[in-house]
Parts: structure tokens; sequence; C-alpha cells
């Protein structure tokens, strides 16, 4: 009886190996297709950038470029000066806004996450409310141009600034710090200003790395604020609004025509070359790409502070 | 990480030296209260006066001429929006997308964040993770020209398509009608699945290993314990991330669409958003009345949304925001 039992058993226990090889194999070769779907664009993205434009409308290009070329990159580079106006708004914009927006947050943050601090519930109500109302596209746009914020870089910088949903996050980290270490220091005689600038933002590191990572990248993509508050003026671009413009006249012809008519036109210099989109592309995601690395550590912990629910 | 704003929310901090408003205490802190009174102006500069602006939309608003010197035209701009065929449809679509969106997305990242704890090996794991959340920081504009490299004649899905011999010539994807929001919630699912992962994946971390054990005593498979530990230890973040994605459905509707959009399939792809955006930027026909109006509707259904499915969660006993 018992010996019927343990073969009984083993039994199952096989029939469970061959099912767990089987799931494994094809989880393993789900997760990889995942991973090469997405990252076969990029590549091919990559490809196109070093071809040469005419030969690159034929398609047919896959990981690797036909026929060399640096062309496109000559081209974005020195030839259209909206891109590089559009480069230089980008990065002024990406570092004046991230330390402008981080430091703005912080301070309301500490504000917020002072245990005595008289107004507490009444400020934080305040902000939390702007998390769920938003006045709409048009009055703020009304509003801008009364404010003179239109035609102008600081429609960039300042309206951003604050954001209740960053606050929270940097709150919630704060306010995990112990009591104890602000109270010493108050024996000790030191202001508010100087416990938050000397106690608590060193031991914050970590939460404004990922606010500051999570703002810059903001920063780095954005184009509709580009296209509705400065659409008539070129020196306040931005390098996404640029790469937007170049896939519009791309995409004019892409969608519809053969590939035939689009040599045609792609020789006849009327539409700008799908190499070119796709060097500004890579330019464009470059920085990204090449800190994504070092980065990536900060933004897992940043989604996950305060923590999921135990 | 929004969890934590729900949490800081409900706890209420029972503080026994609660502070009381006396005059030594405010001097004592004086400097707090003094700068929020800044972020306080600057709050109701930025963020209560656009709520205020709402009243542009009771009038002919004319830029020129201000608020005061504008027309007052009482509800005739909804009237008017609620009788205009254009904007009905940009509804359905707007919400059609918007619950694609929210469905496949959820159950999307769900299946991944579930497949993804599955793996033993640690570097392969780490690997596939890492590349997936790569595409969540590139812009909507990167995302758009992928995939319209993607499935232009020459692209890469035509390509595969005309070699399997399933299609003789190339089809024109991002010109049919049909296709449209199946390749916006694609889009979408390429662009965030990695990324809305994450915070399944950490929920699942924090799932009582000792569960898992009994389950194997008591004999369940590996697909037993995904369907009867894994998935009921998610559910509390489920539904807090689908009650706080709810008010956003009508949000999920505009880059993507305005990007992808064409002549071709705009019954299909323009959005509430957009709408807003062409009455604002029509040189000849700018009404930012109307569009102001369209804004109004679109906050009110969301905080409905919002409101509503909060109440049916706290009925059934679930997790909710307030």
């Amino acid at each position: 009886m018992a010996d019927i039992v343990s073969f009984e058993k083993i039994k199952h226990k096989k029939k469970m190996a061959t099912e767990d090889l089987i799931f494994t194999i094809l989880n393993t070769t789900f997760l990889v297709l995942f991973a090469v779907v997405t990252l076969y664009p990029v590549l091919n993205t990559l490809a196109y950038s070093f071809n040469e434009g005419n030969d690159a409308v034929r398609g047919g290009i896959y990981l690797l470029p036909r026929k060399w070329s640096l062309r496109s990159y000559h081209e974005i580079l020195f030839e259209r000066p909206g891109i590089r106006v559009g480069a230089k708004v980008t990065v002024a914009r990406t570092i004046l806004g991230t330390l402008t927006s981080l430091a703005a947050n912080a301070l309301l943050s500490f504000i917020l996450s002072r245990k005595k601090f008289l107004f507490k519930s009444g400020m934080s109500l305040f902000w939390i409310i702007t998390m769920y109302a938003s006045g709409g596209m048009i009055p703020v746009l009304v509003l801008f141009r009364y404010l003179h914020l239109t035609s102008s870089f600081w429609v960039y910088i300042i309206p951003g600034m604050v954001s209740a949903f960053n606050v929270m996050v940097m709150r919630t980290y704060m306010a995990g710090i112990p009591d104890s270490l602000e109270e010493a220091a108050q024996l000790e005689g030191a202001g508010y200003m100087r416990v938050f600038l000397s106690i608590i933002s060193p031991l914050c590191k970590p939460v404004y790395a990922t606010i500051a990572l999570f703002v810059a990248v903001y920063h780095w993509n954005s184009w509709f604020d580009a296209m509705l508050y400065n659409r008539f003026d070129p020196q306040y671009t931005t390098l996404q609004y640029e790469l937007m413009k170049l896939l519009d006249s791309v995409s004019a012809t892409t969608g519809t025509t053969s590939g035939a008519q689009m040599s045609q036109a792609a020789a006849a210099n009327t539409i700008t070359p799908i190499t070119v989109r796709a060097a500004a592309t890579i330019a464009t995601m470059a920085p990204i790409i090449a800190l994504y690395p070092f980065l990536q550590r900060y933004f897992v912990t940043g989604l996950t502070i305060g923590g999921v629910k135990e | 990480m929004e969890n934590s704003i729900v949490k800081s929310k409900r706890t209420k901090e029972v503080d026994i030296n609660k502070p009381k408003l006396t005059a030594k205490e405010f001097k004592r802190q004086w400097i707090l209260v003094a700068i929020s009174a800044v972020y306080v102006i600057y709050g109701i500069i930025f963020y209560y006066l656009p709520l205020a602006g709402w009243i542009i939309a009771f009038q002919n608003f004319v830029f020129a001429k201000g608020i005061g010197g504008s027309k007052w035209v009482g509800i005739d701009k909804f009237k008017f929006l609620f009788s205009d065929k254009t904007f009905l449809m940009v509804i359905r679509n707007t919400f059609v997308m918007g619950v694609l969106n929210l469905f496949f997305s959820t159950v999307v990242a769900i299946a991944f964040a579930i497949l993804l704890n599955e793996v033993k090996n640690k570097y392969f794991k780490k690997s596939i993770q890492t590349i997936s959340y790569m595409p969540h920081f590139l812009s909507w504009i990167i995302v758009v020209a992928i995939v319209h490299d993607a499935l232009t004649s020459t692209g890469i899905i035509n390509d595969i398509l005309m070699r399997l011999g399933i299609f003789k010539q190339p089809y024109a994807f991002l010109g049919d009608p049909k296709l449209f929001w199946g390749i916006v919630t694609l889009s979408h699912l390429w662009k965030e699945t990695g990324w809305n992962a994450i915070i399944y994946l950490a929920a699942i971390t924090s799932i009582d290993p000792c569960l898992y054990e009994s389950a194997s005593i008591d004999g369940a498979g590996r697909f037993q314990k995904m369907r009867y530990v894994t998935l009921p230890g998610l559910r509390p973040t489920i539904m807090i991330l689908l009650l706080m994605n709810m008010g956003n459905v009508l949000n999920a509707g505009f880059e993507l669409q305005y990007l992808l959009g064409n002549g071709l399939v705009q019954n299909v792809s323009r959005t509430i958003d957009i709408y807003i955006l062409d009455w604002a930027l029509d040189a000849r026909n700018m009404d930012y009345s109307l569009g102001t109006a369209a804004g109004i509707f679109k906050t009110v259904v969301s905080m409905t949304f919002i409101v509503v499915s909060n109440y049916i969660a706290k009925k059934k006993g679930d997790e909710r925001l307030f």
C-alpha cells in the first residue's frame, strides 16, 4: 500500500517537472520576444539614420545600414537651424526647470511634513485639490496670455514648478525621517531653514534624485507647450517640437503613397528624407538611453517609495 | 508612490501634542507660515485662477475685450456642444480609447509581472525588466515615429506579412479607420507595459512567502499558485490603481491620437482634447469659450468617474481613495 502511494507521488512529481519545463521554455521565449519587440524599432531607427537617404526609401533595412552615410547627421547638426535652437532651449529648460522644480517641491514638502506646522491640513488639502480639479487647456492658455507668459521661455519653467503629485511623494519620504533629529538640531539652536538644508535634505538624496529624474525627462520630452504657447516664436522651439515637424513632413507622404512616388519626391527634395528624421530621433533619445543604465535604480525606488500596501 | 498619497491621507495622525494656534507657536514657526503664503499665492495663480476661468464658457469670450468686456451668452456654448455631431463623436472616441487602454494596460501589465516573477535566473529577469521600461522614457513623438516606421508600406509589419504571403500588396494600416483604436492600444502597450508592471512586481514581492509554501504543501502547482495566491495578493494594488486611473480615462487621449491621426481616420482618431485644441488654434474661427465648455465637460465627467468608482469600491469593501 505504502509503495503504491509513493509510486503515485513520483509520477505526480514527474508530471509536474515536465509541466514546469514546458512552462519555463514558453515563458522564456515569450519574454525574449517581448524584449526583441521593444528593442528592434530602436535599432532599426539607428540603422536608418546611418543609411544614405534615397537608398533608404526602398525599405528593406533591418539591423544594419545598406549604404553607409553620415549625411543625415551632418544635416541635422549643421543645416537645420531649428534643431540647433531647439537643442539649446531644451537643454536650458531641462537644467533650469529641474533645479527650480526640485527646490520648490522640496521646500513645500518640508513644510507639509512638519508635524507641528499650524496649517498642515489646510495646506495639504489646498494642494491635493489641484491634483484632481484642473481648469483645462483654454483657461490656462488665456491666463498665460494675460500674464505675458506666452511667447517666452519662462512658460516652460514657472507654471510647472510645483507639482502636488511630486510633493506628496517627497512629503511621505520626509515624514519617515525621525523627529528626534529635528528636535536635537533645534535644541542646538538651528532654525527651520537650517534643519531643512542641513538635516533633512542630505537624508533625502534618493527621493530628490528620483523626482529630479522624472522632472528632467518631462522637460526633455516636452513639445506640446512649445506648440501651444510659442509656435510663432522659433527662438523658443524645443527639440521634440522640431522632431514633430520632421515627423509631419515625412508622414504626409509615407502613409498613403507608394514607394516609387516617394523616391521621386525624395529625389526632388520635396520631403524630408526618412533618414534625417531617424537621425533626429536617435539624437533626441541618445541622452536618455546613455544615462538610462545609471539612473534606472532611482526610478524604481522612486515608484515604490512609500511602498505598496503591505 | 501613488499608494503613499492614499495612505498618508487615510491614517489620521494621532498627535498628542497637536499644535494649538497660539501667538507663541505662530512666532516660533513664522518662517514656515511666510513661505506657505508664497506657495498659496502661486497655487491660486496657476491652479485656482484657471478654475475661475471657467466663467468664460458662459460668454462669447474675445481675448482683446477681456472677461469684463465680452458678451454673456448663458449656456449657449453648451447647447451648441451637445448639438454638434463632431463633439458627440469625439466623446465616443475618447471614452472608447480610454477604456480600451485602461483595460488592456492593466491586464497585460499584471500578466507581464506574473510571468517575469516566475523567472528563476536573476540576470535574465533583471535584463528583461530593464529593457521593458525603457520605452516609458521616450517621448510620444518618438513612439509615433517608431509606430509609423513599422506600419508604412516599406515597414517591418508589411514586410513580414508579404513574406508570409498573407498580403500581396503593402497595406496602409494607418489609413484604415477600423484599425486605428487597435493601433493606439498597442502603441500604449509598447510604451508602458514594463513601466506599469513595476508596481505589480513590487506588490508580488511583498506577498508573504509562507502562503506559497503552504500552497505547495497542499499540492498546488505553479498555475494554481498564480491563480490562488499571487492574484488575490495583488487585488488591493489592482483596485487602487484602477481607481486612480478611472479619473484619467478621458485624459488618455491626446498626444498619441494627435500625432498618429490623419485625414483618413479622423472620425475615429479625434478626441475631446484635440477638439478643444482645434477651437483654440483655428485662426479664423477661434472660440475660447467653446473650448472651455468642452474642457468643463471633461473635468466634470472625470470627477464623477472617480467619485462613483470610489463609492462602488467602498460598498464592496475594497480599497478606496478617500
